[in-house]
């Protein structure tokens, strides 16, 4: 068993709560620090990475496209397969199959792949430790 | 005339780095925007919605860079100066959490607990 790699379960959707911001900035920090990450996105998570999403204007704001630059996860996970390969680290980050389908989210980020929880299972056998984060 | 509804908002922090604003306030400034009539109670942890000078850094993930971090005193300051909506804080909740009321956005007003069912004359409650 490798001890530079961690396991991640995400469960939260996007743009719902803080948790995934929280997860983000561990898994950011992660390969930098010289760890390989496997990420398993399940239900809601596994739209984290669907490509379609799109960044819109603000009117509250006052602010249009490209004032409000409005965050998209999908461009925080390219963002963060970007780094990690930068350090030398790998991320492999599985998308819920299942989840994905229900919910029409099969378009991903490359780097990013479709699995099963069978992948989750594969990530507790080969990492250090593992991380759960719920949708509570 | 629009129903008077009053918004109990007790869900603090929730996705506002994602979404740049709190969901809640957003849509409530949103429909005020089209003729919706609201007043908003802030409790729980969301009373810290009120605290001035607060932010969040810009958030950072390998190279991509967070343009506009949430401010929430200023979007509680923008509701009550430029929507108009009455923002009320619940006073025990203040003091549970050590929070001085000096500190506040300015307007802001005190409800203790015991008044907010006072506040219960509107034609819809919403519980955020």
């Amino acid at each position: 068993m490798a001890d530079t790699t961690i396991a991640i379960a995400l469960m939260d959707p996007p743009y719902e709560s803080e948790n995934l911001t929280t997860a983000l900035r561990i898994l950011d920090v992660a390969p930098r620090r010289g760890y390989n990450i496997n990420v398993f996105a399940y239900e809601g998570a596994a739209a984290l990475a669907f490509t379609r999403q799109a960044a819109h204007p603000n009117p509250i704001h006052g602010k249009d496209v490209a004032q409000e630059n409005h965050p998209t996860t999908k461009d925080q996970i390219a963002a963060l397969l970007a780094e990690a390969e930068k350090h030398g680290g790998k991320v492999d980050w599985v998308n819920c199959g299942m989840c994905v389908d229900e919910r029409g989210v099969n378009e991903h980020v490359p780097g990013t792949r479709r699995g099963s929880p069978a992948d989750f299972h594969g990530f507790v056998e080969a990492s250090v430790n593992v991380l759960v984060i719920p949708t509570k | 005339m629009a129903k008077k509804t009053l918004n109990i908002v007790e869900s603090a922090y929730r996705a506002v780095m994602e979404e740049q604003d709190d969901t809640i306030l957003w849509v409530l400034a949103a429909m005020q925007g089209v003729g919706a009539e609201h007043t908003v109670v802030l409790r729980g942890n969301a009373v810290n919605y009120a605290v001035a000078g607060q932010g969040a850094s810009r958030l950072t993930i390998g190279d991509w860079q967070q343009a506009h971090p949430p401010k929430m005193d200023t979007d509680i300051a923008d509701l009550i100066q430029k929507r108009k909506i009455p923002v009320y804080v619940i006073t025990e909740d203040l003091d549970d959490r050590g929070i001085d009321r000096a500190g506040l956005v300015p307007e802001v007003r005190f409800l203790a607990k015991a008044a907010l069912p006072g506040l219960f004359e509107y034609a819809v409650v919403n519980h955020w």
